[in-house]
């Protein structure tokens, strides 16, 4: 099964490749000065300048993380870096720190995430504006010596979610968040969210303070599993989540905009930047380009259902976009 | 360089221990004995209840056994595997066959309790000087009080070293309830953005300092037990089969 | 909810036709075990595993060497036991679990850290076993050797440590079958090992029962490799199992 999907999905692949080829034509591709970095949809082009210069990129302890940590991992090793991986740091604490002391040179990390865990920002203080957080992010983050690099234009953001079957009946067809706070039944409702979430302010805590409402919580890693298995009636869900992409579940809007911004942007320690150079950062910022919501589903998809492992998504990937031939 | 920063999150730890502050992305507060208190019981109550139906099902088969000699491949075959499978590794596997929460955890730490238990109990069933059993038979006991009351007081001691042996296993590796959505004194370990390293330095220290106490207070008890004219010769034996067990002190896992 | 606005950022070119893919088999959606899978996804786990055996040897022998030096000098000069088992014993109490993240101000993430945690952990074992094999000979073999002519280090080398073989050897059996179980927290220090395959798919059967197996199946095999040069080195002894 697997064995066919990926046939399909390299012809369509090498498809795709033949058109954009064609498409592109005669770009000067001698223009780019034989550098590493590439517009979106060019290969990445090995940099002779880079030959020698390591990278160690890092990320956080998830599946998303893993994907991200390799698409960046690899396309600096197209552009002739080589590349350590130090994927799988743990949680944000703790990759903040290995960026911080140099074990790591870079990993993406989530400008609200940044804002609120590392500098202090309160919840309800985090701009709104996904260009204005990043911008705020990116001075923070000077202050440490690290150089926030370009966000990208998903987000990772929290988002309540419930069975179709489940926002007729139990919410009544609420599809905001203040209509449901407004239920009558709604401190009898019961969320699903992973532990830490019960404390954070951007979580469960959060559905307290903006919203008035609070549901019983229940503490689950799987997140889709309880609202499926009705252990609990909603649940905390991410906003690039592969089951998304399917059609059984209903997204309740989070309409005071409790949670703040969260786009990718990969912090990378100025030490390292010298070395990454700017067409390196070009390809980061090339490489990044077409992680809309959806891509971000369908690669998620393909490791937390499919059970591929991130390494070959992240390969497929840049293959499929033409980043790597 | 780091150690004297080490030194200063020590006392943060301390302070953690004892006095509430706020969690490092706000809005909640943390630590504090009252929060570590309910930890610290759920973490006890786990362990307790692990070691009570480890004991209840080890000590009565394994002196059966070591009664009648036989199963000693088993005996010692449980106490191997036991040691080979790793907790943590049952823990998810459990979690992904069963599910999650206080009976799942405490399954699998009677099932991490059971081999040091059972496996002395065995051995010290085994070691009881034949005369004295001879004695005892001639005296007309039946099977079950000889073993009542013969294997099982001259036992004593190295049972309770067994149960020594499981009781920190276990208590340590309570650390883990979290993965199993249950919150022990592992929560502010494995929850490092919420707690930061002084709630994690914090509650390794009071997980340490219960095993500690567990330990100790164990070894009160194995004295108390301990029939005076076997309290004098508390080394191991020499002779005799040798079962490449530990007889004294603590083992094992986690 | 905070939507980039789309025309302050270039985009690249739409996801490649056939880009959304179908999803996996019925069995791997469901998170269930699925030999299928197992077959075509095995390679994964060999870097992981071998990872878990370097985490086991490198901590194991490295503990070994400590411990038994350790324990020589100890039984040389009585007084050190106490303190020694002192000192290894309260490493011993540290939760695993959290000894992982309390190395990582002082040695940072990575394999470095999960193999001094683990090294520390073989020590009170190893150290206790050998003690006590030292301290179990009998009398008599030691007199025989006396008789002998034997000098202390003769002693030793030559009666002492061959006597007290089974016994060390049987520390070593449990330091190596714990050190696999504790190498499966490895991850938690960034230390890669089996324990990281099985965290990265909690949920998926066929994930934690190939990559617990595996560890199981260390844990076993290292066990009876020792098992067997113990017989081999100790044949006048019956060695049980």
């Amino acid at each position: 099964m697997t064995f066919l999907l990926r046939r399909t999905m390299a012809m369509l692949a090498v498809l795709a490749l033949a058109i954009t080829a064609s498409a592109c034509g005669s770009d000067d591709k001698s223009g780019g000065g034989g550098g590493g970095g590439a517009s979106a949809g060019e290969a990445i082009k090995k940099d002779p300048a880079n030959e020698g210069k390591t990278f160690t990129v890092g990320s956080k302890n998830f599946d998303e993380q893993f994907i991200l940590g390799e698409i960046y991992a690899q396309a600096l090793e197209a552009a002739g870096f080589k590349v350590e991986k130090k994927l799988n740091l743990g949680s944000e604490q703790i990759a903040f720190k290995a960026l911080k002391s140099g074990q790591v040179d870079g990993y993406p990390e989530y400008t609200g995430t940044s804002l609120t865990s590392f500098f202090d920002v309160k919840i309800t203080d985090v701009p709104k504006d996904p260009d204005e957080a990043y911008e705020l992010a990116k001075e923070e983050y000077a202050k440490e010596d690290i150089t926030a690099l370009p966000r990208t234009e998903f987000e990772n953001t929290f988002r309540i979610a419930t069975t179709k079957e489940k926002q007729e009946s139990l919410l009544k067809g609420a599809k905001t968040l203040s209509e449901v706070a407004e239920l009558p039944n709604a401190a009898k409702l019961s969320i699903a969210g992973f532990p830490e979430c019960r404390q954070r302010t951007d979580c469960l805590l959060g559905l307290r303070d903006s919203y008035g409402w609070k549901p019983e919580f229940v503490s689950d890693e799987g997140k889709y599993d309880p609202i499926d298995k009705d252990r609990s009636d909603l649940g905390f869900v991410f906003s690039t989540d592969g089951e998304l992409l399917e059609d059984k579940y209903a997204v309740v809007e989070d309409d005071k905009e409790l949670f703040p911004p969260y786009n990718i942007s990969f912090g990378v320690s100025n030490k390292a930047l010298k070395d990454l150079g700017p067409k390196g950062e070009e390809v980061i910022a090339n490489v990044q380009k077409p992680l809309t919501e959806k891509v971000m589903q369908e690669l998620n998809s393909r490791v937390s259902i499919d059970k591929q492992e991130p390494e070959m998504v992240a390969a497929d990937y840049l293959k499929q976009f033409g980043f790597v031939k | 360089m780091n150690v004297l920063a080490f030194l200063g999150d020590f006392g943060d730890a301390v302070s953690f221990i004892f006095k509430e502050r706020e969690s490092v992305s706000g809005g909640v507060q943390i630590g504090g004995l009252g929060e570590l208190g309910g930890l610290a019981g759920t973490h006890l109550l786990v362990s307790l209840v692990a070691m009570a139906i480890a004991i209840a099902v080890s000590v009565p088969l394994g002196l059966m056994l070591g009664h009648r000699g036989k199963g000693e491949f088993l005996a010692i075959s449980v106490s191997n595997v036991g040691r080979a499978v790793p907790a943590v590794v049952l823990l998810f596997f459990f979690i992904a066959f069963i599910g999650n929460g206080f009976r799942n955890v405490a399954f699998v730490l009677v099932l991490l309790a059971i081999p040091p238990i059972l496996t002395n109990s065995y051995v010290g069933a085994r070691q009881v000087d034949n005369e004295v059993v001879d004695a005892a038979r001639g005296m007309g006991m039946t099977g079950v009080q000889i073993v009542r009351r013969v294997r099982l007081p001259l036992a004593m001691p190295t049972i309770f070293a067994g149960i020594r042996t499981s009781a920190v296993s276990v208590i340590a590796t309570a650390t883990i309830g979290p993965f199993a959505n249950l919150r022990t004194l592992g929560e502010p370990i494995l929850s490092e953005n919420i707690y930061r390293f002084s709630g994690q330095l914090g509650a390794a220290m009071v997980v340490a300092l219960i095993t500690l106490a567990a330990d100790a207070g164990i070894g009160l008890a194995q004295r108390a037990v301990t029939p005076k004219g076997i309290k004098l010769a508390e080394e191991p034996r020499t002779r005799g089969p040798r079962l490449s067990l530990p007889t004294r002190r603590r083992e094992a896992a986690t | 909810m905070a939507v980039s606005s789309e025309s302050t950022l270039l985009f690249a070119q739409d996801a490649p036709e056939g880009f959304f893919g179908d999803r996996a088999d019925k069995c791997v959606r469901e998170e269930g075990f699925c030999p299928e899978w197992i077959a075509d996804n095995y390679q994964r786990y060999i870097d992981p595993f071998w990872e878990h055996v370097f985490l086991t040897v490198v901590p194991v022998t490295i503990g070994f060497i400590l411990a038994f030096s350790l324990a020589l000098l100890a039984h040389r000069h009585r007084w050190l036991i106490g303190p020694v088992a002192g000192v290894t014993g309260a490493l011993y109490t540290i939760p695993s679990v959290a000894f992982f993240f309390l190395l990582q101000p002082i040695t940072g993430l990575g394999k470095t850290t999960a193999i001094v945690a683990l090294t520390c952990y073989t020590l009170l074992i190893i150290f206790r076993n050998v003690i006590t094999g030292l301290a179990a000979v009998p009398d008599d073999a030691k007199d025989a050797g006396r008789g002998m002519g034997l000098t202390e280090r003769q002693m030793l080398w030559k009666v002492e440590l061959p006597l007290a073989l089974p016994e060390i050897l049987a520390g070593l059996r449990i330091a190596t079958t714990t050190t696999v179980g504790l190498a499966a927290l490895a991850f938690l220090a960034n230390g890669g090992g089996l324990g990281a395959e099985l965290d990265a798919q909690r949920f998926f059967k066929s994930n934690v029962v190939v990559a617990g197996g595996l560890s199981i199946l260390l844990a076993a095999v290292l066990d009876v490799i020792i098992l067997g040069f113990q017989r081999l080195v100790t044949p006048w002894q019956r060695a049980a199992t």
